[in-house]
């Protein structure tokens, strides 16, 4: 059976949300198949664009049915060539999906208690994910957080998905002045979580990995790599995880993520905006031996 | 339906699209969005001996209609290719033309000996040298820069090779004179060119004031090459009418999105083509210009073996 499909997707609705762009798209076929923690690939520009690399991004929501058929929303930032075209769309024009990608968020088998945290827009998958878990039975915190008010996405929709919610904000100008990772280790001893679950900047994951970790809880984190095509052919998302048997490998987030568990991922490989290939990593060139594209 | 057989020397395919090298990893991606048997070829990654990780991060820069990427030829050793790779490949019935590469001439020269040897060598319909690598020998040099290296490689690897099976040498464009590349690949023994690798590039990151891929270089493909590529096959197609070259069939790659994209290197000289940056934009491309080119032939009542070359004899006499 497939389990991805290549379609024409037509906008039916944009509209602004703080600092972004909420988007929703009749994409018939992904909806079934789609689960929280997947992403869309999308090409940008139409059929005859330069822009040729895919955009992509985490699946808000999607919809099985409706007046339109399937749906499924997505939630951008307008700040490179490909995500301002995004953002110009309007009712009834046309972009191509391909989706759903990637692995999703693992559930665990027994009713725990979770905590979804969620860095600016990057908490676009976390609804979906709390209400899957609730079904469950699981007690779901959420935590937002973000550099200022404009820059959170979904604290409503938060209220109304999670059982607890806390908001941060580097400049206080919403919830608590301060960072997710400030507020999460007292979240995680009161509930008794056992999962935590992150999406957004690779510093934010890396934090509240320490922090879940230090905690006794499991870290499960959506990563943040740049993609060319999102389907697994072009290599450039790769990022060092360790896998189960103690070898690091560079692995592409778009086919082996985008969800990883937090402490599988070596974090002291990325600095300064690069990530290095760790020495002991399989297969890491010597220097004699680099080059080649 | 126009006629898509093409043939390359002794190798007869179905139709001439191909996917590129480093642009369908091996195989089993795409095959999610088409049945891979429906190519007249499937080109796998650049495999070497040893497993390698590949460059840093970033790897990628998107330009204007393509793309800078520095990968480093990441992959699994030609071992775990053969055993996992290959296999399954074959278990599908593709056929396969394997890229292969080496830090040296006898590293190339082990890996297509390992290749011959494995029991899925009969999905082999050819083997693509990449001599557009460093020369870890010759100061980092590219092969495909030196007549000599390449032709040394090609050499290497001919004897490794059963005396039918094809082997196409892929050049690089960054050379003075690609005409005296081919020639030296031909006379080592290569039954065909695939042209053109990518173009060196660098991007700048005005934001940060530094290069934007982690390994500062990085190979330039899509829409923006096609008339580099365009180029190359027409001067070697040119040498081989005139007969400084031995007349070997050429596989045309770069820039390559639709079929009437692909129609320009077929008229330029290309026997075959191979789609490659345009597969990240739409996986289903290589499908799409195969069927694309179908209909722009039909368009001109030509069979694709009329085609081949034909703008040479159409170029205004002046």
């Amino acid at each position: 059976m497939k389990d991805v499909v290549q379609v024409t997707g037509e906008v039916i609705a944009t509209r602004r949300v703080g600092a972004y762009h909420h988007l929703t798209l009749v994409a018939p076929g992904v909806a079934e198949l789609a689960r929280p923690g997947q992403f869309v690939a999308l090409a940008v520009g139409g059929d005859t664009s330069s822009t040729l690399l895919r955009r992509c991004f985490s699946l808000h929501k999607v919809s099985p049915s409706g007046a339109y058929g399937g749906t499924l929303d997505i939630v951008i930032a307008a700040k490179g060539p490909g995500t301002q075209w995004l953002s110009t769309l309007r009712a009834h024009d046309e972009v191509d999906v391909v989706a759903p990608l990637g692995r999703p968020f693992p559930i665990p088998s027994e009713p725990v208690a979770c905590v979804l945290v969620g860095g600016g827009y990057g908490s676009a998958p976390l609804f979906w994910l709390a209400d899957v878990l609730r079904t469950k039975g699981c007690h779901v915190e959420m935590v937002l957080g973000a550099a200022s008010e404009d820059r959170l996405f979904g604290v409503v929709e938060a209220r109304r998905s999670a059982d607890g919610v806390t908001v941060t904000t580097d400049d206080g100008s919403a919830g608590v002045k301060g960072w997710v990772s400030d507020v999460l280790p007292e979240i995680i001893t009161r509930t008794h979580a056992a999962v935590v679950y992150g999406c957004g900047p690779m510093g934010m994951l890396r934090s509240i990995t320490e922090v879940a970790t230090a905690h006794g809880a499991v870290a499960q984190v959506a990563v943040e790599e740049s993609m060319a095509c999102g389907v697994g052919v072009c290599m450039t998302c790769v990022m060092p995880i360790t896998g189960n048997d103690g070898q690091t490998r560079m692995v592409r987030s778009c086919v082996e993520g985008p969800v990883f568990r937090g402490d599988r991922v070596r974090w002291e490989a990325f600095t300064d905006g690069v990530c290095r290939v760790p020495a002991d990593a399989v297969g890491a060139a010597k220097p004699a031996a680099q080059g080649g594209h | 339906m126009a006629d898509l057989t093409t043939r390359l020397g002794g190798l007869t395919l179905p139709n001439p699209v191909m996917t590129a090298s480093g642009c369908a990893a091996n195989g089993r991606e795409l095959q999610r969005f088409f049945d891979l048997t429906e190519l007249g070829a499937f080109v796998t990654k650049t495999v070497m001996s040893d497993p390698r990780s590949g460059r840093p991060t970033p790897r990628m820069a998107e330009t204007p209609s393509g793309m800078l990427n520095s990968i480093g030829l990441q992959g699994p050793g030609i071992t775990a290719f053969l055993a996992k790779d290959l296999t399954w490949l074959h278990s599908i019935g593709a056929r396969v033309l394997v890229s292969i590469a080496g830090n040296t001439a006898v590293e190339f020269a082990h890996v297509a000996s390992d290749l011959a040897a494995h029991p899925a060598f009969d999905c082999v319909v050819g083997v693509e040298v990449n001599i557009s690598c460093p020369n870890v020998a010759n100061r980092g040099l590219v092969f495909a820069c030196d007549p000599a290296s390449s032709s040394k490689v090609v050499a290497l690897v001919r004897e490794e090779l059963p005396r039918d099976t094809p082997i196409f040498a892929k050049l690089t464009p960054d050379v003075t004179d690609i005409v005296a590349i081919a020639d030296a690949s031909v006379r080592s023994g290569a039954t065909g060119l695939t042209m053109i690798n990518t173009l060196l590039g660098v991007v700048i990151d005005t934001d940060r004031m530094r290069p934007q891929l982690a390994g500062i270089t990085g190979g330039l493909s899509g829409p923006a090459i096609r008339p580099v590529a365009v180029r190359a096959i027409w001067q070697c197609a040119t040498a081989m009418s005139e007969g400084r070259v031995d007349r070997v069939p050429i596989i045309g790659v770069g820039g390559v999105r639709t079929g009437e994209d692909a129609l320009e290197l077929i008229a330029a000289g290309a026997s075959a083509i191979q789609v490659g940056t345009a597969t990240f934009n739409d996986p289903h491309a290589p499908l799409r210009v195969r069927d694309q080119l179908d209909a722009a032939l039909d368009e001109r009542g030509l069979s694709l073996a009329d085609a081949v070359g034909l703008a040479h004899e159409r170029k205004v006499q002046l």
